[in-house]
């Protein structure tokens, strides 16, 4: 009853001047698809899975059911405790790591051709069959206790908190995914079960494997790994309105340097003008020592010793958020700058020379991406996920390549929005107090 | 018995014929007639390289006073020179589609960019300019030193953790330099001035006092061709001065702090012992500290996390740090972060509980094996990546050992037998030679 492997014929010749990335799509046994660059210059393979929905799946009144059950995966397994997977693990060399973010749980895992079919049973079971002992719940609840009393008193985290509530009210995006002090002592492991069922399911499910495998072993070792998965998992929440307002809003805490998050509605991945906007961004505040933002506010003046800002696309939502942190007694300076800068781009836009110079970065930065089989593992689960199509890897420079300054100012005229800019600000700034705009 | 445990016995016999084949060959050194080293490790799975100069320069080189000079002076490097003007260097490495930037440790500083392959010759022409015609202002002057104080807010005024772990140093070194924090202390950083950056500079940046160290697609011919070109021409610095620091005395005090701030949330125990380092040629007792900290304190497995989160319930966190890439004495250090109810002092008292029987108890066999099976299937996973292996031959070649030294450190480190970690521990692990600190919550209401 085994099926015929359906490979896909067409290779893609990625980046003129990058590496020759092949992406193959390859269809398991079982049926199930997953994308693959097969090199065999290293004894090793790299594989990215990924389940969507992530933290934004827990139920009700459990914020953190999904994270704790991830971090409990690799607490032990099938017939071994957590103690006993740990070492077996570690025999095998192989390493796996697990993550739950707000669209995704992911689990990137590493492991050496030798023993490639010992390190898969191992990963199967912690997929199908985590044990979530009493004994672990209680050692990873106690873990994720401490960390969460610890973000209550760190300023970047107060001020992500913060801007998420004001961002995204009571939708799950609004609140931090690890869940509260309140709601993870709660957690019961009837929720952690739960949990489990309603992230891993074979309709939200993205793999990528690259590395030194062939096409015919992947098929086999995907479908070793995953066959028996539930067809379906928990519905995934609706998109989150974006409530922010402009002005500026302060959390008194006592620490000399004042960290702030700032941000406006964004643009969806998949909006026409999304290429526009990115090349804008790379110019007002992308992170690199050019950006406006970069050289008004650091270079120029010192106030700071980094800002960026960075175009916030995520499943459910987009915004465009940036951050800058200076002293007590600079931050309204700073924020002053990037008030003006925000309003100068949206008004008078940006110049040619200034595209060119940022289009030029973005297409020779892209291939640096792909430097090694972990990265490339994830890159591919992003495209998957992102519904891009494989020869994308091929087409995004010449993408970035065809966006003109009448483009990018024509984006920067609709999407800027300074007065819909919202300061989050915690510290002790002087000079700056609540205020809507 | 568990059909998967036997399955993974027999893989484990199997694994242990893994050898570091293929790595060392993809490393070529050599030294330009001026003294400069240079370091080739080849990669030619993609189009794209890493460029890196190195300075045998850090923060412990600093003269008295100026601390976080050697990191303000890094910042310097990106304003002008003779031929570039102030962001210039970024601004074309960006428009050649590279990203680059710089770092600074105790030991050394280091400058790096990553771009295409056939952008080589650029970068090289950009560094070598940098390294001996900057043309800094006064206005730089003012305006660097506040960015370097932000940044000193951003990473230590900021985070009680830091201020802690900068409080430990300070009293673990007598006499080191190590004692004083890279980035500098902040009385000194404001003090910083022109004169101060420039002197680093002259007595440092020289081609005698560097290594180039080109990693990725490249031919280590080519390679050679360009840095005779480029850095080849650049005089030696013949006033380089010896590296000699002020070296530590007996340490025969154990010593103890306790650090207070309201922004504490999570208290723990954090001890440090002076530990010596990797020396060139004898690289054994820095081997036996590596598989010390793995064995005590390297994750799930490990003696502190079995004895503190599984057989007891007194910790959520215990780990174990030991880094001997170091030019000078270096630190072993331990974390024991309680759980909610589990005093400090008691924390610590399980520590040492446990250290102590770890002594008097020996290395499980098992699990040297298992971890020396994990260090040699690094060597394979480090293949793909070969900018860390770069950064490796940077550290060591910075701190005094050879290309042979890193070469051979696997294979130090595979020889290292349970009686030699013992031996070891027992050495390092005395209390007249370490720290123990407190971070603790300060529970005054502040207005």
């Amino acid at each position: 009853m085994s099926r015929i492997f359906g490979f896909i014929l067409a290779l893609i010749l990625a980046l003129p001047a990058a590496a020759a990335v092949q992406v193959e799509e390859v269809t398991s046994p079982s049926g199930i698809d997953f994308w693959l660059v097969e090199d065999h210059s290293i004894p090793f393979v790299a594989m990215d899975l990924r389940f969507r929905g992530g933290t934004s799946l827990d139920a009700p009144g459990k914020r953190g059911s999904v994270y704790l059950m991830t971090a409990l995966l690799e607490e032990g397994a099938g017939d071994l405790d957590a103690r006993a997977h740990a070492r077996a693990l570690e025999s095998l060399a192989a390493s796996f790591s697990y993550d739950a973010s707000d669209d995704a749980v992911s689990i990137s895992a590493r492991f050496l051709t030798e023993n490639k079919d010992a390190a898969l049973a191992l990963l199967r079971d912690t997929i199908h069959a985590p044990r979530f002992d009493q004994d672990a719940i209680e050692r990873v609840r106690a873990q994720i206790l401490s960390s969460l009393r610890s973000d209550a008193k760190d300023p970047d985290s107060i001020a992500r908190t913060t801007f998420s509530r004001l961002a995204f009210g009571d939708h799950p995006y609004g609140s931090d995914g690890e869940g509260t002090v309140d709601t993870v002592s709660a957690l019961t492991r009837e929720d952690i079960v739960q949990a489990h069922a309603d992230v891993f399911a074979k309709d939200r499910l993205y793999v990528s494997l690259v590395g030194d495998i062939t096409p015919e072993d992947a098929g086999i070792l995907v479908d070793r790994l995953l066959e028996g998965l539930p067809a379906e998992g928990r519905a995934l929440p609706g998109p989150a309105e974006v409530t922010l307002t402009g002005g500026t809003t302060v959390v008194d805490f006592d620490t000399p340097q004042s960290v702030a998050i700032f941000g406006q509605t964004g643009i969806d991945r998949d909006d026409p003008d999304f290429f526009a906007a990115y090349v804008l961004n790379q110019v007002l505040g992308g992170g690199s020592f050019e950006s406006r933002l970069m050289d008004e506010v650091r270079e120029k003046r010192g106030l700071t010793y980094g800002i960026y800002s960075y175009l916030a696309s995520r499943d459910l939502a987009a915004v465009y958020l940036g951050s800058v942190a200076s002293a007590n007694d600079r931050i309204a300076q700073a924020i002053e700058v990037i008030r003006t800068e925000w309003a100068r781009a949206a008004s008078e836009g940006v110049t040619a020379e200034e595209v060119e110079a940022a289009k030029t970065y973005l297409t020779g930065a892209y291939p640096l991406r792909f430097d090694g089989n972990g990265p490339i593992a994830r890159i591919l689960t992003d495209m998957q996920m992102e519904g891009l199509p494989r020869d994308y890897i091929a087409t995004r420079n010449d993408k970035m390549r065809a966006v003109t300054v009448e483009d990018v100012n024509r984006v920067a005229a609709e999407l800027l929005d300074p007065e819909g800019l919202r300061f989050v600000v915690v510290g002790a700034p002087e000079g700056l107090g609540d205020s809507t705009n | 018995m568990n059909r998967l445990l036997s399955c993974i016995a027999g893989l484990v016999l199997a694994a242990s014929t893994l050898s570091a084949e293929g790595i060392n060959d993809a490393v070529t050194s050599f030294e330009l007639d001026n003294g400069m080293q240079v370091v080739v490790v080849e990669d030619h799975r993609a189009p794209v390289l890493q460029h890196m100069v190195w300075y045998k320069a850090g923060s412990a080189d600093e003269p008295k006073g100026s601390s976080g000079v050697a990191h303000f002076l890094e910042h310097l490097l990106f304003k002008a020179t003779d031929k570039m003007e102030a962001g210039e260097f970024s601004a074309t490495v960006a428009a050649n589609g590279g990203q680059d930037n710089a770092f600074t440790s105790y030991d050394y500083t280091a400058y790096f960019q990553r771009v295409a392959a056939d952008r080589l010759e650029l970068m090289m022409q950009m560094e070598s300019d940098r390294m001996v015609n900057i043309r800094l202002t006064e206005d730089n002057i003012a305006t660097e030193r506040d960015v370097i104080l932000e940044e000193r807010n951003m990473r230590v005024e900021n985070n009680p953790r830091s201020l802690f772990s900068e409080q430990m140093g300070a009293v673990q070194y007598f006499n080191h330099r190590y004692g004083v924090p890279i980035i500098g202390w902040k009385h000194e950083m404001e003090e910083l001035g022109l004169e101060d950056a420039l002197a680093f500079y002259r007595t440092y940046y020289a081609p005698n006092n560097a290594i180039l160290i080109v990693s990725g697609d490249v031919d280590p011919a080519e390679v050679r061709r360009l840095a005779e070109q480029y850095y080849g021409v650049i005089p030696a610095n013949p006033d380089l001065p010896e590296r000699i620091r002020t070296q530590e005395p007996p340490q025969t005090a154990a010593r103890r702090i306790t650090f207070k701030d309201t922004r504490v949330a999570q208290p723990y125990v954090s001890r440090s012992y002076l530990a010596p380092e990797r020396d060139s040629g004898a690289q054994e007792k820095a081997a036996a500290l590596v598989l010390l900290a793995e064995i005590l304190g390297g994750g799930t497995t490990s003696y502190l996390t079995e004895r503190l989160q599984f057989d007891s319930d007194i910790a959520v966190y215990s780990a174990a740090f030991y880094s001997g890439t170091s030019l000078d004495d270096t630190t072993f250090d331990l974390i024991v972060v309680p759980k909610d109810g589990v005093t400090l002092e008691d924390a610590e008292q399980a520590m040492d509980q446990a250290l102590a029987d770890f002594i008097r108890d020996g290395v499980d066999p098992e699990q040297l094996d298992r971890i020396k099976m994990q260090m040699r299937a690094a060597q394979i996973y480090a293949r793909d990546n070969v900018d860390s292996i770069a950064n490796r031959y940077g550290r060591a070649l910075t701190t005094g050992l050879t290309v042979e030294d890193e070469q051979a450190w696997p294979d130090v480190l595979q020889a290292v037998t349970g009686d030699e970690i013992v031996a070891v521990a027992r050495e390092v692990l005395r209390p007249e030679a370490s720290v123990t600190g407190w971070l603790m919550r300060d529970e005054r209401v502040t207005q």
